[in-house]
């Protein structure tokens, strides 16, 4: 059994290596993603504030596996044609930013106002003030449930392995299909994601703990 | 482009996604109560326990929101008949998987609202003379149920989102159902948008119900 297994580790590596790979482009894209439509959802006009609070009310009310589904199988049905790769990216990336959206919106309230009527005393432009009055201090709100958000993204791409990508949830049952060893390959799996993940989530509690000097 | 939506045939299999809806709902419900049971339990008995309990049950709590759900449904659905005597249906298996997921999340959400309890509403019961049982049921489990309705209403509806990947294992529930036209009807683009609806309309209709009982909650006392 354990030979068996031993047998296995490099493919599961791959699988593992892919697994970060896709988290890592899905917590990229969609920071950036979801800092733009945040600005836009709390300085925006109204049909922005609009059309990102209707994007992110949608995507958040509906579980993932049903977004993945959708945008996998409803893109080449209106023609637009995706590696299955990119296709997970764009439905777990669309998912996460709605999440970034709220995070940042959330960080941008809990500035209190005075902050931004000072700023715009003593004349700073609107750039000006995003720039060196409020991100500065919505940054420190915002990294803590972002960082411990990090850990959907992880747990989110194991749905990938619905779309026959090869990531660690899709090579463990791939070795098990051959291996016939379930539980221990479902317990090796199950460590491996939990020490990633629990790695983001203790930075996430060290990082609220160093920016618990902060009052409102 | 040039996609023309007809709901028609999405018309004619809508009971599998009603339901589906309806299994939904119901997985939801029995592993959400069970959940609760395990969350309440552990929570009192967190807040009073010596270090080693403490440490078994962070470790439990820990490792479920750590692992994704769809290798722990795989894990007792495929996994655990293989080392234990042991034979249920896909539905009993994801009933007991959701079941401890929601459980593992419910204990943080009432450890800490058990801890948010005013330390001079324990004092003030303690010095009217009601016993440690009484003491729990009557001030810390009703200040803790305020503390804590808002946070529960959020894991609650997540936790029926979370339903869906009980299609993994072929449990007809509302994804499921959704497949099952998408694969036998390609009418992708219209199923996918019906089953969107469906999932929003019940999961905000459930959002404004935990809302009413939280506001008569508050005014209630």
């Amino acid at each position: 059994m354990l030979g068996q297994i031993a047998y296995a580790l490099p493919f599961l590596a791959q699988g593992f290596a892919l697994t970060l790979w896709v988290s890592l482009l899905v917590v990229v894209l969609s920071l950036i993603a979801g800092v733009i439509l945040g600005v836009g959802l709390v300085y925006g006009p109204t049909p922005v504030r609009w059309a990102v609070r209707i994007f992110s009310d949608t995507i958040r009310g509906i579980p993932i596996l049903v977004l993945i589904f959708f945008v996998y199988y409803g893109l080449p049905a209106v023609g637009i044609h995706l590696q299955s790769f990119w296709a997970a990216v764009l439905a777990l990336t669309l998912f996460k930013t709605a999440q970034v959206v709220e995070y940042l919106r959330g960080a941008v309230a809990s500035i209190p106002k005075g902050q931004s009527e000072a700023a715009m005393a003593i004349g700073l432009t609107f750039r000006q003030r995003l720039a060196y009055v409020i991100f500065p201090q919505a940054f420190r709100r915002f990294l803590p449930p972002w960082i411990n958000g990090v850990t959907d993204a992880v747990k989110g791409s194991a749905l990938v392995s619905l779309l026959g990508i090869t990531d660690l949830m899709q090579a463990i049952n791939q070795v098990i299909g051959r291996t016939y060893e379930a539980m221990p390959l479902y317990i090796l799996g199950a460590l491996i994601y939990f020490a990633v993940n629990y790695a983001l989530s203790y930075a996430s509690r060290r990082l609220e703990r160093r920016f618990a000097f902060i009052r409102d | 482009m040039g996609y023309t939506l007809n709901f028609n045939l999405i018309w004619r299999h809508f009971d599998k996604l009603w339901g589906g809806l309806l299994l939904s709902l119901e997985l939801a419900v029995i592993s959400i109560a069970i959940g609760i049971v395990i969350g309440l339990v552990l929570a009192v008995w967190y807040v009073s326990a010596g270090r080693v309990v403490r440490a078994i049950i962070a470790a439990y709590v820990e490792f479920i929101r750590n692992v994704p759900l769809i290798l722990l449904v795989y894990l007792v659905f495929y996994g655990l008949p293989t080392v234990v005597d042991l034979a249920y249906s896909a539905q009993t298996s994801f009933v007991a998987t959701l079941a401890l997921y929601s459980g593992a999340y419910l204990v943080e959400v009432f450890r800490s609202g058990l801890e948010a309890v005013p330390r001079g509403q324990l004092d003030a019961g303690k010095a009217i003379g009601l016993t440690p049982w009484q003491r729990l049921i009557h001030v810390r489990l009703p200040t803790m149920m305020r503390i804590t309705l808002p946070a529960l209403s959020n894991t609650f509806i997540s936790l029926f989102k979370d339903t869906s990947v009980a299609s993994v294992i072929s449990v007809p529930e509302l994804t499921y159902g959704a497949q099952w036209i998408n694969f036998n009807t390609f009418r992708i683009v219209e199923v996918y948008l019906v089953v969107t609806a469906m999932y929003l309309v019940t999961g905000y209709a459930l959002l404004f119900a935990l809302r009413l009982v939280e506001r008569w909650y508050r005014t209630a006392r």
